[in-house]
């Protein structure tokens, strides 16, 4: 993390004018999530020592609500009906389907096929490969080609990551080839591997390996997932991941074009100041007497609506974007209202929330999730559900995300650049610390992020094509090096101003945000820098439309 | 008119088609590209036979392996089940068997079962045999139907038939959590979700589950659906 002394920045950047008392933009006293930085998890990640891989599993919050709400209900019948709440029956059943599985031994005959296999078109020339693999060395998920197909490949990563461990006992983390990186880490039961000829520094796609793994706890529970290679060393987890290949799948897409991962935040709807009023106190007024539910939280097209929360506990933008994740990738919350189990790995990697997850109304693509402890809860959230979707139609909230949705020209949010007007700027991005929100000049419409998962879905093939107009994705490419910079935990950088022929890019990190503008090129410091504070006054007064500024309870 | 309101899970293996026959049955469509369902899908539908009403809460679960463990929270309190499998696979049919114990361990209150063998169009691909399945579903007195979503063959019947034995099983006063009322004493509620059958209300200590209380399925003539 950046240190604290301001050495190198221009004494007028440090105060933009008129500004100089005031937050910086976006922050405010109570948030939402977990103001965190990304890069810490994979200094900790790092820090860890061989015996710490394997992963024990800390106090369960959400036992913590329970035993709370239990201690708060006068009805004892309503204790009764929790204490035999827990997740215990499933465990049970669990074990047992994990020890009747059907394992298909692999016999060693088909490494020469592996090794064909492995120089086929599916295979070769990808820009990334993530495969993810078991400490017994079965495979469980690749990104590109048929992982059955790859046994031969797996195996060979567990012996060099286990003779690494026997024999030098270490750990296996990189191996840099002239044009390539491969990136190891092994988390509980689990070896997840990238391979990588993008410009990703070690760092970014470690934390891509640890958003992979979440994904899984996400799906298992870490309780599940590490009983289950307790009990079965062997175990093909491919069995109870069918299905759930594809949520990988999109995070990993989903990780390379979207700043929200490299930035660790988390990006809002912009919406009028009102409107967001609005929605969080249908939600409140709706929740206030429904005393298991943990979070409320509604969001589109991957972004943030409002999130309402029980009180003392917040959430990981991490897990935020595991909820993003699942809702992007499962079409059939679409069809009807939904009641599933959902683990936040950050939040409480250990159980299962209860989620009723629902679309607002068919013309408003707003998706409620209401997270519980109680597991019979469906019928009451469900009634919350209409009436929230009720109050919010009488207040006109419809209407305003549909316009935020559809990047209704009249609104400021929709085309900053061209409201800011300072034409030099063509393209930025904001993160506020301390609420760990982003706001950026041209986020992905999702018609493009469609052509870009098409693209990497039927290959992920390098191309060499030039591109001719350059999409937020490909600013996002750009700042990666300049995020590693700032972030380079040895030699961090506070500022960072390159000016090219082909364009200028300025990165700064202050205690309370950072910031990454890309300029026409050949650009002058000082102009750059009248420029950025402009875009900082701009920020600052549309702050309430485009970040959440409070924390909501129920 | 006499009203009843029953809960009913549909059990059976990953992308034999559930949703399809649920969607094709309440929706009247049929849509190539239904997603996997995720947890349970919340439908609710009313079927009017022999001057009832039978308001159904369908409970349309998620095949994939990672919930099967979370069925149980699902099925508690069913009165029905559909058990579907597709007749091109017979895993999926060695599954329903499993569930169907599952059910009979579980499941204290007699319930109406109805196996269901989908893709009927397929049958050039069929891999159980049509008349193994309808002896299976005699042992556990259950009815058997074959359905088509894709051609909408078959899934009208089902439905009915449930409800039909519904009927049959809520007059029998065996069974606890099946509520009947008659709609000119009782309003009917209006808006699906505010019925509130579906928490836990004291349940009545009954003989455990077994085959003869099962409510079979309504005698069939003609057991092609
Ligand atoms: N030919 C044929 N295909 C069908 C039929 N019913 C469903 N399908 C197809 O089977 C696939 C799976 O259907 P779903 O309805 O999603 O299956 P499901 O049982 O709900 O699957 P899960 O939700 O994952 O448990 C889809 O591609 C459907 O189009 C049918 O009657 N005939
Ligand atoms: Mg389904």
């Amino acid at each position: 993390m950046a240190s604290t002394s301001n050495d190198n920045v221009p004494q007028h950047m440090n105060a933009p004018e008129n500004a100089s008392d005031e937050l910086e933009p976006g922050a405010c006293h109570d948030s939402i999530l977990n103001p965190t930085d990304s890069f810490e998890e994979f200094a900790s990640e790092m820090s860890s020592s061989l015996r710490e891989t394997c992963l024990t599993t800390k106090s369960s919050t959400i036992s913590e609500i329970q035993s709370e709400i239990l201690e708060t209900a006068e009805d004892p019948k309503l204790k009764a009906a929790k204490s035999s709440d827990d997740l215990q029956t499933k465990d049970g059943s669990m074990s047992a389907s994990a020890s009747n599985s059907n394992l298909i031994e692999e016999n060693g005959d088909d490494t020469d096929d592996d090794k064909d296999y492995l120089q086929s078109p599916e295979l070769v020339n990808k820009e990334k490969h993530v495969f993810i693999l078991s400490t017994a060395g079965k495979p469980i998920y690749s990104r590109y080609g048929n992982e059955d197909k790859l046994a031969g490949l797996c195996g060979v990563i567990q012996a060099l990551v286990s003779v690494i461990e026997e024999q030098n006992q270490d750990i296996l983390r990189f191996i840099n080839t002239k044009d390539c990186k491969a990136v190891f880490l092994v988390k509980g039961p689990l070896i997840l591997v990238a391979v990588s000829k993008s410009n990703e520094s070690e760092t970014q796609l470690v934390l891509q390996l640890t958003y992979a793994f979440n994904q899984i706890v996400s799906l298992l529970t870490l309780t599940q997932l590490n009983r289950i290679f307790e009990q079965r060393r062997n175990y093909d987890l491919r069995r109870l991941l069918a299905g759930a290949e594809r949520l990988i799948d999109h995070l990993l897409v989903f990780m390379e074009k979207d700043p929200a991962f490299l930035l660790g935040a988390v990006r809002c709807l912009p919406l009028p100041e009102k409107a967001r009023e609005n929605i969080t106190n249908a939600i409140t007024t709706t929740c206030h007497k429904i005393r298991d539910l943990v979070f409320a939280i509604m969001i589109a097209g991957n972004q943030l609506i409002t999130l309402v929360r029980m009180k003392k506990y917040t959430l990981h933008p991490s897990d935020i974007h595991l909820l993003f994740n699942l809702i992007r990738s499962s079409e059939s919350f679409k069809t009807a209202e939904s009641w599933t189990p959902i683990c936040l790995p950050k939040f409480d990697a250990t159980g299962f929330l209860h989620g009723h997850v629902s679309y607002i109304s068919e013309d408003c693509q707003a998706c409620l999730l209401l997270l519980t402890v109680q597991r019979d809860a469906f019928t009451t959230l469900s009634q919350a559900k209409h009436t929230i979707a009720e109050k919010m139609r009488r207040a006109n909230c419809l209407v305003a995300i549909n316009n935020a949705l559809n990047r209704n020209e009249e609104l400021s949010t929709t085309k900053p650049l061209k409201h800011i007007g300072i034409p030099e700027i063509r393209h930025f991005m904001y993160k506020c610390k301390s609420t760990a929100q982003l706001f950026s000049s041209d986020p992905i419409s999702l018609d493009r992020l469609q052509d870009y998962r098409l693209r990497h879905k039927e290959g992920g093939d390098i191309v060499d094509k030039k591109i001719t107009k350059l999409s937020d994705i490909d600013y996002v490419r750009n700042y990666r090096k300049f995020c590693n910079q700032i972030h380079c935990v040895a030699t961090p950088a506070k500022l960072i101003f390159r000016s090219s022929s082909q364009d200028t890019i300025l990165s700064w990190v202050t205690n309370g945000f950072e910031l990454y503008v890309t300029f026409d090129p050949l650009m002058e410091k000082d102009h750059a820098i009248k420029a950025v504070d402009r875009l900082l006054r701009w920020i600052k007064k549309e702050e309430e439309r485009i970040f959440i500024m409070n924390a909501p309870t129920f | 008119m006499k009203v009843i309101e029953a809960k009913i899970v549909v059990l059976g293996s990953q992308g034999v088609g559930k949703t399809s026959l649920v969607v094709r049955y309440i929706g009247k469509m049929f849509s190539k590209h239904v997603s996997p369902t995720i947890g349970a899908s919340f439908f609710t539908c009313n079927i009017s036979v022999e001057n009832a009403r039978v308001k159904l809460q369908v409970w349309d679960t998620a095949g994939q392996e990672r919930f099967r463990s979370m069925a149980p929270m699902y099925y508690r309190n069913a009165n029905a089940a559909l058990l579907v499998f597709d007749i091109t696979s017979m895993q999926s049919f060695t599954a329903i068997k499993g569930w169907v114990k599952e059910l009979q361990s579980n499941v204290p209150e007699a319930m109406v079962l109805s196996v269901v063998g989908n893709k009927s169009d397929l049958e050039s691909l069929r891999a159980v045999p049509y008349n193994e399945a309808t002896q299976y579903a005699a042992t556990i007195g259950a009815a058997y139907c074959e359905t088509s979503a894709l051609h909408d063959q078959g899934i009208e019947k089902v439905f009915k038939n449930t409800a039909i034995s519904l009927l049959q099983l809520s007059s029998s006063n065996l069974v606890s959590s099946l509520r009947s009322y008659d709609s000119t004493e009782e309003k009917i509620p209006t808006a699906s979700t505010t019925n509130d059958r579906a928490t836990h209300t004291a349940k009545v200590e009954l003989p455990a589950w077994s085959i003869d209380s099962i409510a079979h399925g309504e005698p069939q003539k003609n057991m092609c659906c």
